[in-house]
């Protein structure tokens, strides 16, 4: 993801990253390999939002299967389009504001990039990557408040979200003028988007619950999934997807891509094991959903580290994250409170564990390089500062611009179904469509 | 001792059970079965609005002691007529006598193994 800085330091060319056009134009030359691999990339974290639709649509109750599966396909058509028409520019346009957001008026509408090519890579393809993260953002909240949003409250809101949360977010962390990016002796490491999706995800999913409550009659009636089957195809059409959402994130073809590639499986694997002991261990039985809930516990956390760490680290990633996520979804049940897909306790903690201890298993070379972009020593120690200070900014203004966003937006959409609407259920009352059975027995 | 088998709308199956754990009825068994009834539905298919000739409802089935009969009916009627208007085909209550009843793990029989 750190498009415009490493590889012009790799090419000695000292060029100040901001003027991307210019750059661009001086650099015309298309290189095949890596345009092909952003291209698939960019599929690969397309098919993902299905995978998660999927993944979040087996696990509701039947009424609400088709309204959960839309929360993730609308993300597809609202995301695009807003990405389109401003997104692009607030997140990878020059600082405007004070850094708050960037803006380059050539992004607006894409219209500037038409013929623009950058490190080899057809900008377009750069932009239409990139997109994806914003759609899968969103999306990923929808868990949070599965069962119980309003359709239309649900739209406004990650419209807003998209704007207000996720633009800026991903302006500071990936944009080369972006504050969080330049932290530090070689910026806080996010290389897929810890911080930018699943810790954003997570604490504005948790933020989400608490503002528009529990579900009805939660906790006191169980409310069982409506298809584990499908939860399991769509887990593994997220773990297949991540290729594309780390691998990707190198922006190029090569060296670093295979290092995430590498890292990303081994991470989801450990992860997926971790959590088949330690549910054995304490249940008594290994569920398929837990071992659903593991890949996505060590994809989750080797996402920020994938372009640092190696494949021990990635283990140790991996086994850690499911680890505290379990312990974290124990608590939840003990607190109550309503996350009902576990966004928070998945991408939230996750997101957060992967981001903090990847400074133990950074590799030496980007030590190496980190002391001497500060022309001296970089240790573990300061690099888990700059890790901890971009954590707390994004959990706090996650939290505090979810909360304002949802607080407005409130006084003008329902965001709350009605309880007549959720007990008939999503599907009913907002789609007017069953998920299943629609052609009865005739 | 009556069985009581209630037709009711697909969607309003939680109102009714919550309704009836309410009163204090939380033996029920439910299944999905389709049929003709007064209610003509329409719904979206491919864009186009269709009526199914065969409408899915959920089946009641509910054991109950004699003195729970009215009980039952109330909760399920109160329940199942809420807020839906003028509609029509909100179901039926079917209410027949009931032989015999037997707990198959401790082989009570009667009105105790209700």
């Amino acid at each position: 993801m750190k498009l415009f800085v490493r590889p012009i330091l790799l090419s000695g060319l000292a060029i100040i990253a901001s003027s991307t056009v210019a750059f661009a134009q001086e650099t015309s030359e298309i290189d095949s390999g890596a345009t092909a691999w952003m291209l698939t990339s960019t599929t690969l974290v397309l098919l993902m939002i299905p995978g998660l639709a999927m993944f979040y649509g087996g696990l509701v109750r039947t009424k609400n299967v088709l309204g959960t599966m839309m929360h993730s396909f609308t993300a597809m058509g609202i995301m695009t389009v807003l990405w389109v028409v401003c997104g692009y520019s607030m997140a990878f346009g020059e600082n405007v504001l004070g850094g708050w957001f960037g803006w380059n008026s050539d992004y607006v509408m894409l219209s500037g990039i038409d013929d623009s090519i950058i490190d080899g890579i057809p900008e377009y393809v750069f932009s239409m990557f990139q997109a994806k993260f914003a759609i899968i953002t969103p999306a990923l909240i929808a868990g949070a408040v599965a069962e119980r949003i309003t359709f239309k409250g649900y739209c406004f809101f990650i419209a807003l979200w998209g704007l207000i949360v996720y633009n800026p977010l991903c302006h500071w962390v990936w944009a080369s003028d972006g504050f969080l990016f330049n932290l530090g002796a070689n910026g806080a490491i996010d290389f897929a988007g810890g911080t930018v999706v699943h810790i954003s995800a997570g604490v504005s999913g948790l933020v989400a619950v608490l503002f528009i409550g529990a579900r009805k009659s939660h906790p006191h009636l169980p409310m069982q999934p409506n298809n584990l089957v499908m939860t399991m195809i769509g887990a593994g059409l997220l773990w297949v997807g991540w290729f594309g959402f780390n691998a990707g994130s190198s922006i190029s073809s090569g060296l670093s891509t295979a290092q995430a590639l590498t890292v990303t499986q081994i991470a989801a694997a450990a992860g997926a094991l971790t959590w088949l002991i330690v549910e054995g261990f304490h249940q008594g039985k290994a569920t398929a959903l837990g071992f659903a809930s593991g890949i996505l516990a060590g994809l989750v956390a080797i996402t920020p580290a994938a372009g640092v760490v190696q494949p021990g680290g990635a283990l140790v990633l991996g086994a850690l994250s499911t680890i505290v996520c379990y312990l974290a979804i124990i608590l939840k049940n003990k607190l109550g409170y309503d996350d009902t897909l576990d966004a928070f306790g998945i991408h939230g903690v996750g997101g957060i564990i992967g981001a903090i201890f990847l400074v133990f298993f950074i590799r030496e070379s980007w030590m190496a390089d980190a002391a001497t972009a500060v022309g001296g020593t970089w240790t573990v120690m300061q690099q888990l500062g700059v890790q901890l200070t971009a954590i707390v900014i994004a959990i706090v203004y996650a939290g505090v611009g979810t909360f304002v966003i949802l607080f407005v937006l409130n006084k003008f959409v329902k965001i709350r179904a009605t309880e007549e609407d959720e007990m008939k259920g999503l599907d009913n009352v907002y789609h007017g469509e069953k998920g299943y059975g629609m052609i009865t027995p005739n | 001792m009556k069985l009581i088998i209630a037709i009711i709308r697909e969607n309003q199956l939680d109102q009714v059970r919550e309704s009836l754990i309410q009163a204090g009825i939380s033996r029920i068994t439910v299944g999905n079965v389709s049929g003709h009834g007064r209610r003509v539905s329409e719904e979206v298919y491919r864009g186009q609005k269709v009526i199914p000739n065969l409408v899915s409802n959920i089946r009641l089935e509910i054991a109950v002691n004699d003195s729970f009969v009215q009980t039952t009916c109330n909760a399920i009627m109160d329940a199942a007529q809420a807020h839906d208007g003028d509609m029509i085909g909100s179901g039926k209550i079917f209410i027949t006598p009931l032989e015999e009843c037997i707990r198959i793990r401790t082989g009570e029989r009667g009105s105790d193994a209700i």
